[in-house]
């Protein structure tokens, strides 16, 4: 599957928008993923290991959070996943 | 102290949003190439705001609508150089609100104050750092154009015009 890295991240993933990653489930795509690019690790996940709360990981056009399975979703090679910061704010 | 490079259709274009939404807070995406300098802004996306419950003093872009927006910018060749949102009858200052909401390391925040329907002062302020734990919110100098310049392809506004017809015009 390919898994798009949002700005921010890309410096910690060799300076690619998109990397190409094998796996079953979401879950092994995003071990995968952290394996390859370590420091990416302590910006997607808690030190407990759960996805940080305001990184948003999308598979095609749905939300994990909202899927079944959720990260245990399976995947095929070609799925997308979009890893997406969440933007809020206001005075 | 970084620059923001904004081409003056995306000045106008952010400001003009917010005077269009007030007295509710405004937002967008900003999409644009990376310098030495800073960041290079050639394109905006608006975007709609999630917050209808408080809309006069919070913003929220929903996930999915950046997973298209970040979509359109590889298309384009271009990167999410930040986002922009306005401050209602509030000055173009961060707040706490939006230090802790902001977790785009390396991208610019810029904010415009509107102050009865109209758009007075715009700030930029990068998200610096290297983690959610170092970050900081430093303002940078924002340099108009009136043209496009290293965008990719070397298109001109006008050519981005053309191809950017399809974009959100919430």
């Amino acid at each position: 599957m390919t898994i798009y890295i949002p700005t921010p991240l890309r410096t910690f993933a060799g300076g690619q928008d998109a990397i190409e990653i094998g796996g079953a489930t979401v879950s092994e795509a995003l071990n995968s993923l952290t394996s390859t690019y370590p420091e990416l690790r302590k910006h997607l996940f808690t030190n407990e290991g759960k996805v940080r709360a305001f990184v948003n990981l999308y598979l095609n056009d749905e939300d994990v959070r909202y899927l079944p399975e959720k990260e245990n979703s399976q995947v095929s090679g070609k799925d997308t996943l979009s890893i997406i910061p969440s933007i809020a704010g206001g005075r | 102290m970084s620059t923001l490079s904004l081409t003056k259709s995306v000045y106008e274009a952010i400001r003009v949003h917010g005077e269009e939404t007030y007295p509710h807070e405004c937002c967008g995406a900003l999409l644009g190439t990376h310098s030495a300098e800073g960041w290079r802004v050639v394109d905006s996306v608006k975007a709609g705001n999630t917050r209808t419950d408080s809309a006069h003093n919070r913003y929220s872009i929903a996930p999915i609508e950046l997973v298209r927006i970040q979509r359109t910018a590889r298309e384009k060749g271009l990167e999410i150089a930040g986002f922009y949102h306005s401050h209602p009858d509030h000055p173009a200052q961060w707040s706490q609100t939006d230090f802790a909401e902001a977790h785009w390391l390396g991208c610019s925040y810029v904010i415009t104050s509107v102050a009865k329907a109209k758009a007075t002062v715009t700030n930029s302020f990068l998200l610096a750092g290297t983690t959610e734990e170092d970050k900081r919110f430093e303002q940078e100098t924002i340099d108009v154009q009136d043209r496009v310049q290293n965008a990719p392809e070397e298109m001109d506004e006008q050519g981005l015009q053309e191809i950017t017809s399809t974009k959100d015009q919430r």
